[in-house]
């Protein structure tokens, strides 16, 4: 299992790397960290006609964080924005998805961005992209265009990219001080893709009650799912502990919404049957939201003690 | 048509190699075939196994997963980086020995290369730890535990320092 033959470009500007990319569409496919153009070379899944390696545009390789969000550029490691603090507390849920992405070897070499351009149904970082309601940014022939999440994911392995163009950078906006996330998923051994993954975000008003709860979906249909869960949740206030019997019906009520939602979508295969999937579904909405309540309590509580430290 | 010749240049183990390959070739058959380092073992080559796991700038990385071409610029450490020729074995090498660490040995360069890489950033890993970290790579043979237990070994011999690793039982002149 060897790659099949194409031609190699290795561009050093970005404005080079976008010309070879729109002289060679439809017949060029972008390498980053090759975490998965690769395997699927060597499968030969893939028979791109030519080859762009972007590791040499310089610029792309940055994690900027601001008050907004965090940029992503191009060339930014699963290991390295992982390693990021600033992009870590502004977007916790980057760090706690990243976690869970194959293993550091992995990291090591693959992109973030890579990961959403390849839009695997089953990738963490594309989820987290879709439930942050986050965007990338896309640099073609003409100029550059931004791409929300909800327009970017349109099928298994699919993007409304067009040949031609290229990410240059993906941004997540930040979580806000009340906003707590989590992700929970089952994976057949630490860092394979996930059988079923649920990422979640819970936010809280002054009161530590759930004003607003939302989660993504992994591997659980041909993109990354998003439901809003608000309804079955809201006024709760999220514990560290056991939970109260009556809250924990609402818990049970909101896996039973994310089962009814995203069962349909679920797709047998090798590893788990739909009704395995969709249970799994159900008992991660749960868990996944339960942890992201507490963390947003968390980190609501310390924001107010810092700021109470302040004053 | 010939398919078109990249001459490229590759810095492995601290040595400098000249090579011609086609775009396609993979790191791992240009260290195996190109450059004749065939410590580095192919098992799956679609980054499963972690049999071809090398050092890149330090880090390990699946030399499967990476083009020869894009390997230039980078330091490449392969296991047999790990230890100067005739000088005493890498700790983590001695470790395995110790540990049994190994059976067949087709998985043992992508441990080794994996392990001293990782103990250079968690020099005093817990066996939780430990397991984790090699729980990336594939070994049908050893069923790991012997493989968890190298792992502490080679810290234990690490935080020593080089007097604690003896010299190989074996006289140099044998070895390869
Ligand atoms: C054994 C193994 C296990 C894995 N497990 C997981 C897992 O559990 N979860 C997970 O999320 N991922 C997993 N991955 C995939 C990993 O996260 C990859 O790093 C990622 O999917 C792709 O990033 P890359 O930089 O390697 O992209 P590449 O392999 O270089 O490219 C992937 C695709 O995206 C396109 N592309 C890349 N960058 C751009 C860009 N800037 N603009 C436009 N197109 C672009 C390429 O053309 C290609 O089609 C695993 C990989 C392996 C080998
Ligand atoms: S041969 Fe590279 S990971 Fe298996
Ligand atoms: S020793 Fe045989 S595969 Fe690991």
């Amino acid at each position: 299992m060897k790659p099949p033959a194409f031609d190699y470009h290795a561009p050093e500007t970005l404005a080079e790397a976008v010309r070879v990319l729109a002289e060679t569409a439809p017949h060029g496919s972008v390498l980053a960290g090759g975490q998965s153009l690769i395997p699927l070379l060597n499968m030969r899944l893939a028979a791109p006609r030519h080859v762009v390696d972007i590791t040499r545009v310089p610029g792309l390789d940055r994690v900027g964080t601001g008050t907004g969000g965090v940029t992503v550029g191009a060339l930014v490691r699963h290991t390295d924005l992982a390693a990021d603090p600033a992009a870590a507390e502004a977007v916790p849920l980057l760090r706690q998805g990243l976690r869970l992405v194959a293993h550091p070897v992995i990291r090591n070499r693959g992109t973030t961005v890579g990961s959403i351009a390849h839009a695997d149904p089953s990738a963490e970082m594309a989820a987290a992209l879709a439930l942050l309601g986050g965007e990338v940014r896309v640099a073609n022939a003409a100029g550059t265009r931004t791409i929300a999440a909800a327009d970017l994911f349109t099928g298994y392995l699919e993007t409304s990219l067009e040949r031609g163009e290229l990410i240059t950078a993906a941004f997540f906006p930040a979580q806000g001080p009340a906003t707590g996330s989590a992700f929970a998923e089952v994976a057949r051994r630490h860092g394979d893709y996930a059988v079923c993954g649920v990422a979640a975000l819970v936010a809280l008003d002054p009161d530590l009650r759930i004003t607003g709860a939302k989660a993504a979906y992994l591997s659980m249909g041909p993109t990354p799912a998003v439901l809003d869960l608000t309804e079955a949740v809201a006024g709760l206030v999220p514990a560290h502990g056991p939970v109260a019997p009556g809250d924990s019906d609402r818990y049970a009520a909101a896996g039973d919404l994310a089962a009814a939602r995203t069962g349909p979508d679920a797709a047998a295969d090798i590893h788990a049957t739909a009704e395995y999937r969709t249970h799994l579904a159900r008992v991660l909405t749960v868990r996944a939201l339960r942890e992201a309540g507490a963390h947003a309590v968390s980190r609501a509580t310390e924001r107010a003690a810092a700021g109470a430290g302040r004053a | 048509m010939g398919e078109r010749m990249h001459d490229i240049r590759l810095s492995v183990n601290g040595v400098p190699h000249a090579a011609t390959v086609p775009a396609r070739r993979l790191l791992s058959d240009c260290l195996r075939h190109d450059l004749g380092l065939t410590g580095t073992h192919v098992g799956c080559e679609h980054g499963v196994c972690g049999a071809c796991t090398v050092l890149v700038d330090g880090r390990p990385a699946r030399s499967c997963l990476m083009l020869a071409v894009g390997a230039e610029g980078h330091e490449l450490t392969t296991v047999e980086g790990l230890a100067d020729p005739g000088g005493p074995l890498h700790p983590v090498q001695q470790a395995f020995r110790e540990c049994h660490g190994l059976q067949c040995g087709f998985c043992t360069p992508g441990f080794l290369t994996l392990i001293a890489a990782y103990l250079e950033e968690h020099p005093d890993p817990t066996e939780a730890e430990a397991r984790e970290a090699v729980a990336g790579n594939l070994c049908r043979c050893t069923g790991y535990t012997n493989i968890v237990a190298a792992v502490l070994r080679a810290a234990e011999l690490r935080r020593a320092g080089p007097a604690a690793v003896p010299e190989p039982a074996v006289p140099a002149e044998e070895r390869p």
